[in-house]
């Protein structure tokens, strides 16, 4: 066979790379990537509107002042910082543990007819809004149990926020993780607690970190239910029985004022608590990555 | 679950690991067992008595309930909701179904691997052989633990492959490796029994047969009992076969047990050498 009468064999058209195929796929392509890019672009859009305008306001004193009343030079921050600081922190003691619990729960412990009614009230307890979550802790905790607007009542408020979010995002990487996983457990003679602590939740980690992350910058940022339970305080307080500052409410009371000053220790107070989240979530993931080892 | 007379004969007083005063012949009793998946019955009165530090092959068609048969052999069946079981197995004298016995105790005398290699993704290899000691709660320390690891993976053949990375991840390693690896998993707990599931199914031929010496030298340790639907490894590997077979109903039967030689090459009955002989299944 000469190589001349080697010819390209033809394609039949319906095999043929089609122009309109192409196309399309090109289109659908484009339009993914502007909805990815509008996104981040959003994103960044709102991230650099905060940095820009709260940036004049920053400095040491506005992290260590407490806020000082309008004409008076300085003031800052400093009691909402830790206000928010205590707040999630001990939110999250409640509702992690809960939250976890609850999720393992359901997932592992499904036999029973329990397990679907936990799992409903979550998802009930998760539509419900912040703000009926505050008029409740008010009513129970604020003007009933403690008897006046408190750190303490805030902090549950927040956990109750938190639980379901929790417990629904574990609930979801417990499932993936694989059956043949729990098998192997129980087939080594494995009590069941045990395989679900020791291989379950272990081989889950990172996305019950995510949860876990999910679930405090959600309730570090909760304005409405801390208005009725922690109050606010312009004063430093670490005291859980007594109301405590937050950033949410220093953004909102700053926020609100007719001055110009405050509106620009508002956006840096917004920055400030976009600081304060990332700088939780990293210490969360860090701290989870740690543990699991 | 409903058994009658029967108790009578169970000769233990505890339902305890250390029962095994009175060795019988058979290291593996089946009587009348069925099992169910909620109303659908799998397994239906099948007797076998697997002899001690032997292989016995379960082969069959899918569907034939010989894995099922297998998962209850260590009370795994049970694990399934709805799952339920009748009839009798003894793992020397102790009668597993027994009220008082508990499955998790009953586990823990039988090792199993399954299909799919299922090594812990989190742990390393190291961490997967030591994962049964550990998962019971034994309390050993790091130079007993170091010496119960390197023995356990020279018998799944895998120390020499893994002894330079022991902290790796056991996910890292090769399907024929991480089938060795649960089977040194296994093994760490030194169960008298060890129950495999297609081990090799999932693996290449070179692998398979690596598994398959493995199984033929542990096999002077421990009962082997092996679910395969590849004859030529049931004839390999096996000295005693059992042929299950699925009726019209769907619950699978028991069609012939015994010798291994005798059950390929002069099957009794005609629907084992039809199956055999790949007419079926």
């Amino acid at each position: 066979m000469s190589t001349a009468a080697v010819a390209v064999p033809r394609v039949p058209a319906r095999h043929a790379v089609s122009a309109r195929r192409r196309a399309r796929e090109r289109t659908m392509q484009v339009l993914l990537a502007a909805a990815a890019v509008g996104a981040a672009t959003l994103l960044v859009i709102i991230l650099g509107y905060v940095i820009v305008r709260g940036a004049p306001a920053l400095n040491v004193a506005f992290f260590t002042e407490r806020p000082l009343p309008f004409g008076v030079e300085g003031g800052g921050v400093g009691p909402a910082v830790v206000g928010t600081l205590i707040l999630s922190v001990l939110a999250g003691v409640i509702a992690i543990p809960i939250g976890i619990a609850s999720a393992i729960f359901v997932t592992e412990f499904r036999s029973g007819r329990l397990a679907p009614a936990v799992r409903f009230a979550a998802e009930l307890i998760a539509g419900l809004p912040s703000i009926v979550v505050g008029v409740f802790v008010w009513a129970f905790l604020v003007r009933g149990i403690i008897g006046n607007y408190a750190a303490l009542a805030g902090a549950i408020a927040l956990a109750i926020i938190m639980i379901p979010i929790v417990a629904r995002t574990v609930e979801e990487v417990l499932r993936l993780v694989p059956q043949s996983l729990r098998e192997a457990g129980l087939a080594l003679g494995a009590p069941r607690w045990r395989v679900v602590l020791q291989i379950v939740v272990p081989t889950a980690r990172a996305g019950v970190a995510t949860a876990v992350v999910l679930a405090v910058a959600r309730a570090a940022g909760e304005t409405a239910p801390l208005l009725l339970t922690a109050l606010g305080n312009l004063f430093l307080s670490t005291d859980l029985l007594k109301p405590i500052s937050a950033l949410p409410i220093q953004i909102y009371q700053y926020a609100a004022s007719p001055y110009d000053d405050w509106h620009t220790k508002a956006w840096g107070s917004s920055l400030v608590l976009v600081g304060v989240i990332a700088l939780l979530s990293l210490a969360l993931r860090l701290s989870i990555r740690r543990g699991a080892r | 679950m409903i058994r009658t007379v029967e108790r009578e004969r169970v000769p233990v007083e505890t339902p305890s690991v250390g029962a095994r005063a009175d060795r019988p012949e058979s290291a593996v009793r089946i009587e009348d067992l069925s099992a169910w998946y909620g109303t659908t019955q799998a397994v239906g009165d099948v007797s076998l008595d697997l002899p001690r530090g032997a292989v016995t092959a379960i082969i069959g068609p899918s569907g034939c309930g010989k894995s099922t048969l297998l998962r209850c052999l260590n009370r795994m069946h049970e694990t399934t909701p709805g799952a339920r079981v009748a009839g009798q197995v003894f793992l020397d004298s102790l009668d597993i179904y027994w009220t008082g016995v508990d499955a998790v105790e009953v586990r823990s005398m039988v090792g199993m691997v399954f299909q799919k290699p299922n090594p812990f993704p989190m742990m390393s290899i190291y961490d997967n052989v030591a994962a049964g000691p550990r998962l019971r709660g034994w309390k050993m320390d790091r130079r007993k633990m170091d010496e119960l690891v390197e023995r356990n993976l020279r018998r799944a053949a895998l120390w020499d492959e893994v002894k330079d990375r022991m902290d790796r991840s056991g996910a890292a390693l090769s399907g024929g490796q991480q089938q060795r690896l649960c089977i040194a998993r296994a093994l760490a707990t030194d169960p008298a029994v060890l129950l495999m599931d297609e081990p090799a199914s999932a693996l290449d031929p070179i692998a398979t047969y690596k598994i398959e010496e493995l199984v033929r030298e542990l096999s002077s340790e421990v009962t082997i009992v092996i679910v395969t639907h590849n004859m030529q490894q049931a004839s390999r590997v096996s000295q005693r076969t059992a042929f299950l077979l699925a009726g019209d109903d769907g619950v699978g039967r028991l069609v012939e047990y015994g010798r291994t030689d005798d059950i390929f090459t002069n099957p009794r009955d005609v629907r084992t050498e039809g199956y055999i002989t790949g007419r079926f299944g």
